[in-house]
């Protein structure tokens, strides 16, 4: 394609991006930059049906005046991002010099909130993503063995938990599995313990989260493994089948090289996503064991009080270096295959 | 506190006197988007704010126990998504903080005859709200179980505990006990109210700088450990809501919720026999003190800063209509406890006035309070499931809310 082609069939995608992706990251980080002007308080008398009192108020006028002089807040630089809540450097150089033991110095890092919600994250996202590649790619080899008949209601089946609104499959399931729902019981009669309770480990809640994942991603991979499969050239299967290949023998050696490419597509976005996970730890009332980047984002914004605008803006940043950082190795890999075929 | 007594007992003998002014009911003119917490009594009072403003008013409200999430974000739009919000005396300090809410006294003056002194929630010498319940947090019990196991209605937290553990051991319930524990706010709740119980002050005085991490949240901490050693495992998980539901199903037999449950507990809808067993008492107190372990809330309505004035009017007329319903109140004594002129209070009031006369404080109503009620409600939860200590959960809280009341420059 000429570049001049190319470049005004790009254009209006590209613009788009360019308003609603680019330019909103723009001002996140702008904002992470800043914290909210100093409140200044003042003491007031309060009556209510409990009795008068005198109570401490943001004084409005004057906090409102500082506001209107300073629309983005006070001028913080990295500070944010250098607090507890998010890199907590402080935190972290206490810790070491403080700490005998690598694993006492593991407790305290892990106990910091950026550094716990990162530690679920990773593990989200890396036991995730490969089930999901292994399970989406059998799934479209089997269905693409059966008869075309059944082939249209079999493909709706196995895309449905891609269907189903995230926070709505993991309402369902965080029902199904309590303890007295149609899953938990069968877990307590399957293990002969009345007291099991998948809600009430971090274990258990985390592994709950991670079949979950697993559940609600396995149809994305098989429908990119399935578009994928119907291009597998014809002539060198026929070819293996003549020279007595098995089945497995013409999968291992035919269908999965040719299959590659696109198995590196499903992982980056597999783990592009899954670093995003918010909707399941919600669905699951799991944000007191597991929490994520995301839900950091989340709680910062939608906390009871004033939205925290810095740091849900220096926790989205430090989730885009994140998962850029993630996805180097593939990238790399992938750059690396461009070059060589070219 | 006396006060509130004396309301009520006032309202035994005071008629109700309409003395003039604009009649409130028969909106036409103006939207009325209310957002509200999701509870049976909040139902009531929207079904009487409904009819009182009339079948041909733009009328919406949305029911959410999210509510106190969305408020800042949903007030802060102009024009705002909603024209009034149900406040508490913990949720208006947010509002308050950002002026979203607006001062009413005009519309008080035109429409208000009928509201008692104690409903306007003056602040700075301005109505910036208006209440129509008050309501508090205190102990449930099933009679018939604790007669069968002689056990004496528990006036402590420490009688809590036996009563649960005999229970426990009698083999009739596997986790007597139930609290809303779900970690969030419910449970940054559960920890004001025990560390209230011990005589704790959460700043110190004067400032915004937290104290917690002492001996009395140590104590608290520990106390809460315990309740939840005798509740059902996934106790981190149930909020108000689930607990009534695990009340209902007979899985319980002690609970410390809000007396505004009566409304759904004590109505014709579930199993009979357990609300004919169900009974309310006093909140305990806690570690030797005399102070019930609960904090004392009223409910009421705010109008929001960011919407037009003739919406504000037609949002304030309908919901004083139904805060000044006599007979709404009289139709459901036992909903919670009306703040309303006229109204008789039922049999389930006593836990609350009792509360209040025995010198528990009404939640704090402090500019920051909202941010530390937010850091206990995620840093508790590791202690409760055993991997820290409480020390370790009280300075993790410290440091949480030092971090965010810096960004919101308290500090």
């Amino acid at each position: 394609m000429p570049h001049r082609t190319f470049f005004w069939f790009f254009f209006p995608s590209g613009l788009a991006m360019l308003l609603f992706i680019g330019l909103p990251i723009i001002s996140s980080f702008f904002q992470s930059l800043h914290i909210e002007p100093e409140q200044i308080l003042m003491e007031v008398e309060k009556c209510d049906p409990f009795g008068c009192k005198t109570e401490t108020k943001v004084d409005i006028e004057a906090t409102t005046k500082l506001q209107e002089e300073q629309p983005l807040g006070r001028f913080n630089g990295l500070g944010t991002y250098g607090d507890r809540n998010h890199l907590a450097f402080d935190e972290i150089k206490e810790a070491w010099t403080n700490s005998s033991s690598i694993a006492e110095f593991t407790d305290i890092l892990l106990n910091l909130p950026f550094y716990k919600a990162l530690l679920f994250t990773l593990t989200f996202c890396f036991a995730v993503t490969p089930p999901v590649v292994v399970l989406g790619f059998i799934v479209a080899l089997s269905v693409n063995t059966i008869t075309k008949s059944l082939k249209g209601p079999t493909i709706f089946g196995v895309i449905l938990p891609m269907i189903v609104t995230p926070l709505i499959g993991s309402l369902v399931l965080f029902w199904m599995i309590d303890a007295k729902g149609i899953l938990g019981s069968f877990i307590q009669f399957l293990f002969d313990d009345p007291n099991l309770s998948l809600k009430s480990s971090s274990q258990l809640t985390w592994i709950t989260l991670i079949i979950y994942g697993i559940w609600h991603n396995t149809p994305f991979a098989f429908v990119v493994f399935y578009a994928a499969l119907q291009t597998v050239p014809q002539d060198p299967i026929e070819a293996a089948i003549i020279d007595g290949a098995s089945r497995y023998e013409r999968v291992r050696h035919i269908v999965i090289p040719h299959l590659y490419p696109v198995a590196t597509f499903i992982i980056l976005i597999c783990l592009m996503d899954n670093f995003r996970v918010l909707e399941p730890i919600i669905g699951f009332a799991a944000e007191g064991v597991a929490q994520s980047l995301s839900w950091m984002i989340y709680n910062d914004l939608r906390s009871e009080n004033k939205m925290l605008f810095g740091s849900a803006g220096a926790t989205s940043m430090l989730t885009i270096i994140g998962v850029a950082i993630l996805l180097t190795p593939v990238l790399i890999r992938t750059w690396r295959e461009f070059r060589t075929e070219r | 506190m006396k006060k509130l007594l004396i309301a009520l007992l006032f309202t035994f003998v005071s008629t109700s006197a309409y003395a003039g002014g604009h009649s409130p009911c028969g909106v036409t003119d103006g939207s009325i988007k209310i957002l509200a917490n999701e509870f049976t009594t909040y139902r009531i009072f929207m079904d009487e704010v409904k009819s009182c403003a009339g079948p041909s008013a733009d009328f919406s409200v949305t029911h959410s126990v999210d509510h106190n999430k969305l408020q800042v974000a949903a007030l802060s739009a102009n024009p705002a998504e909603f024209s009034a919000k149900l406040v508490t005396n913990g949720s208006i300090t947010t509002l308050m903080n950002d002026d979203l809410i607006r001062p009413l006294d005009d519309l008080v003056a035109k429409y208000g005859s009928a509201l008692q002194d104690n409903q306007k929630i003056v602040i700075d010498g301005k109505i910036y709200a208006i209440a129509f319940m008050a309501n508090a947090q205190h102990l449930w019990y099933r009679e018939s179980i604790l007669n069968d196991l002689g056990i004496a209605v528990p006036s402590t937290y420490e009688e809590v505990i036996a009563a649960a553990e005999k229970i426990k051991a009698s083999g009739k319930m596997a986790n007597p006990y139930a609290g809303a524990f779900k970690s969030g706010w419910n449970l940054g709740q559960e920890f004001v109210n025990m560390y209230l119980g011990h005589g704790g002050d959460f700043f110190k005085t004067g400032t915004a700088e937290v104290s917690v991490n002492n001996a009395k949240g140590v104590a608290a901490l520990n106390m809460l450990k315990r309740l939840t050693e005798v509740s059902n495992p996934d106790f981190l998980t149930q909020d108000t809501n689930a607990v009534k539901e695990e009340w209902e199903s007979g899985n319980v037999a002690l609970m410390h919720i809000w007396n505004s449950g009566a409304a759904s507990l004590l109505d014709d809808e579930g199993d009979q026999a357990i609300k004919a067993d169900t009974r309310l008492a006093p909140s305990p107190s806690v570690g030797g003190g005399s102070k019930p372990a609960t904090t004392l809330w009223w409910d009421g309505f705010g109008i929001a800063t960011n919407t037009s004035d003739e919406n504000a009017e037609a949002s304030f007329r309908a919901l004083l209509g139904a805060a000044t319903s006599t007979e709404m109140a009289n139709a459901n004594p036992n909903a919670t406890i009306w703040l309303i002129d006229g109204y008789s209070p039922g049999d389930t009031a006593g836990p609350v006035v009792d509360a209040a006369n025995r010198g528990a404080t009404p939640y704090p109503s402090l500019p920051y309070m909202s941010l530390l009620h937010g850091a206990l409600s995620t840093e508790l939860v590791e202690f409760l499931q055993g991997n820290e200590s409480a020390e370790k959960a009280l300075a993790d809280v410290e440091a949480a809310y030092v971090a965010k009341a810096t960004e919101q420059g308290f500090l």
